[in-house]
């Protein structure tokens, strides 16, 4: 009897570092499923991925950027938004992407995190929420529900959660969108469409930490998280983002929220500048033989 | 390689240790900078900013230290030469990023303008309070380089010199300046372009496919590719093998962490950079650096009118400590002294170096002012004894 063998190729496949996988993520994680998403709209969108990079902080998320076959940087952590913003000041042609925990950019990275709202650096953030630090064995953050256990909040936080949508919105950002890792295709639309536009962009998606957040607070398993997704969830597009608070057993507001013009940090500096303006030397060693763009 | 001749400002000029340390890093090729505003070095990147437009460059005002010492490290992963420039509280804040250039073999400048300390201290008024954090500061093993100016016209040469030893290492190089220096305003000559030699940045040849990104090259250090090259780079502060890829076992971080020691070890003696007077038959050698060099000097003319036999070290490059010049020149004298507007911190190096071999005087300063020469001269006349 003969067996045909049927060749399966995954179409994501040469995004990732198959040399690095599998990946440390425990089971029923959901950055993973993220990173599908993710992957699928950068194969969909005319992108240039000799040109795009991924940075990272620190923790579970903090990964995403070393399994990506991409330019990865894998930074310190809460600082990945400020390495990005570096990157892509000293080379505009960069598509820059910082894909990071709630932790990483909304704790320690806060304040990085809402300036480059502010100045509209145009890089695009995904944060991955999964409402705790899962890396470090399961303590609280900013995005911690109020009440809920931790390592760190026996007792349960007394602290209120950050509505980080609402932060970036408030902060200027020019687009700002919320899924779960439940909605996997909706999400990939979405980025696919926020890697087309300009200016700082953030996109939070919930995901389940079974290991830490869920059993902790005796919420079931990875499944039980994305049959509570499915049952919370409202798509509300275009909603006030004061409207979009996560509340415990509340309904999860999700939907792209915010899409508006502003002129990102690099087109209002040149526009500014005017005649003061020269274009940025190419990168190093064409700038090195050919001298500065312009007599001085 | 030379400087870019239209980006150099040649000529004379009468300008402070602060605006001179701009021009160099200018000349020396960086177009981008990242800061935060702090005293006594805020005119570095006042500077800058106003000079990065007609240079084809970009000066950014980050949120804090933390993210202007990152920033820059974005800024060079992009292909672009920068540094960053700051004041005590936020060289402290700058130091777990010192150590990611170090393991990431980011070549880039640091500046620390310094100021009395700890803490807020005296915003205003010198210390050499940061000596021994430029070394140690970050966590783990490490090996960096820093250089102490003593005029306005060193701030523009060692600026120059930084950035220069940055990319020849690729390790993050510190140019460890004063209030006083920073504030000085002195002659300062700028030389034409085609005397400024740069050292260009060691950018790989090879195609994506032979090359592996930490794959050193026989003076130990790797070649580099940028982000948007097409090579996939992997740069991560975790312990990494050759390719970059993160690898968390003793053997790497053994061979990795030997490796970033052994870079700057192994070139040491070339590093040393000293400026040296009447060693030859001295009794006393005066040891010193940035500022306090140029106070000794007056307390050591006061020796020799005594008849004491008083040589002196300035150490330009002040890490690597220059150990094996200590190590032979101490059998040879009753004592070095060393002065310093600290409590007592690279004297602690020369101590190490000298032990048993001669005495060492420390003559420590809390900082705020530089020394009255009596106090050096008085620990002259002791080492003398």
């Amino acid at each position: 009897m003969s067996t045909t063998e049927l060749e399966v190729h995954n179409p994501v496949e040469d995004l990732l570092r198959q040399d690095r996988l599998p990946t440390i993520w425990c089971p029923g994680c959901g950055i993973g499923t993220t990173v599908n998403s993710f992957a699928h709209a950068l194969l969909k969108q005319d992108i240039d991925l000799k040109k795009t990079v991924i940075v990272s902080g620190i923790g579970c998320s903090g990964r995403v950027s070393g399994y990506m076959n991409l330019d990865s940087f894998h930074t310190t952590h809460g600082r990945a938004i400020p390495f990005a913003t570096g990157l892509k000041l000293a080379n505009p042609e960069l598509n820059v992407i910082v894909y990071s925990g709630d932790g990483d950019l909304a704790s320690i990275g806060g304040n990085h995190l809402i300036h480059a709202a502010r100045r509209n650096i145009d890089i695009l953030v995904v944060c991955i929420n999964n409402m705790i630090y899962a890396m470090t064995g399961g303590q609280a953050a900013a995005t911690t529900p109020s009440s809920a256990l931790s390592t760190t909040t026996p007792y349960g936080a007394f602290e209120p959660e950050l509505n980080l949508v609402q932060l970036v919105d408030a902060a200027g950002a020019s687009f700002v969108a919320r899924w779960t890792a439940y909605h996997v295709v909706q999400l990939e639309r979405t980025i696919e469409k926020a890697l087309k536009k300009k200016g700082f962009r953030f996109i939070e998606v919930l995901s389940p930490c079974p290991t830490y957040f869920q059993r902790k607070n005796n919420m079931g398993d990875a499944l039980q998280a994305m049959l509570d997704y499915k049952k919370r969830s409202k798509i509300k597009h275009g909603c006030p983002t004061w409207e979009t608070a996560l509340t415990p057993g509340g309904d999860i507001i999700v939907g792209e929220f915010v899409d508006r013009e502003r002129e990102d940090y690099l087109t209002r500096m040149r526009k500014q500048l005017g005649p003061h303006y020269s274009e940025f030397p190419p990168q190093l060693e064409e700038h090195e033989s050919e001298g500065c763009s312009k007599e001085c | 390689m030379h400087a870019d001749p239209r980006c150099v400002l040649t000529g004379t000029h009468f300008i402070n240790g602060d605006a001179a340390c701009c021009e160099g890093a200018i000349a020396a090729g960086a177009r981008f900078a990242a800061g935060y505003p702090i005293t006594p070095s805020t005119e570095i990147v006042e500077r800058f900013a106003a000079r990065a437009p007609e240079v084809g460059g970009l000066f950014i005002q980050m949120e804090d230290e933390i993210a202007s010492s990152i920033a820059i490290q974005g800024m060079v992963w992009a292909g672009q030469k920068a540094f960053t420039v700051t004041s005590g509280p936020g060289f402290s804040l700058m130091m777990e990023h010192i150590g990611l250039a170090a393991m990431t073999e980011t070549p880039v400048v640091f500046v620390d303008v310094q100021r009395g300390g700890p803490s807020t201290g005296l915003p205003t008024l010198p210390s050499q309070g940061d000596m021994m954090q430029a070394r140690f500061g970050s966590h783990g093993d490490y090996a960096v380089i820093a250089l102490s100016p003593n005029s306005p016209q060193e701030c523009f040469d060692l600026a120059v010199k930084a950035f220069n030893l940055a990319e020849e290492f690729r390790v993050p190089v510190m140019l460890m300046m004063d209030e006083c220096v920073g504030h000085m305003t002195e002659r300062v000559v700028i030389p034409p372009a085609e005397q400024i030699p740069i050292y260009p940045r060691r950018h790989t040849k090879k195609p994506p496919e032979q090359f592996r990104l930490y794959e050193p090259g026989e003076d130990l250090v790797p070649e580099m590719a940028y982000a948007g090259e097409g090579y996939k780079i992997y740069v991560t502060g975790l312990t990494h093998d050759e390719r970059g890829y993160p690898s968390l076992n003793p053997a790497t971080q053994k061979k990795l962490i030997t490796r970033l020691f052994e870079k700057i070890r192994r070139a040491a003696d070339r590093l040393v950079m000293v400026e040296a007077d009447r060693l030859e038959g001295a009794d006393v050698v005066v040891v010193s650096y940035g500022i306090t060099s140029r106070v000794a000097m007056r307390a050591v003319q006061a020796a020799r009118e005594k008849g004491i036999q008083v040589g002196t070290l300035r150490l330009i490059c002040v890490w690597p400590f220059p150990e094996k010049l200590i190590r032979e020149l101490a059998p040879k004298v009753k004592a070095m002294v060393m002065p310093e507007l600290n409590m007592g911190q690279v004297v602690i190096e020369l101590e190490r170096c000298a032990v048993g071999q001669c005495k060492v005087i420390s003559v420590p300063h809390a900082g705020g002012t530089v020394h009255d020469p009596a106090e050096i001269l008085d620990a002259i006349e002791r080492g003398a004894q």
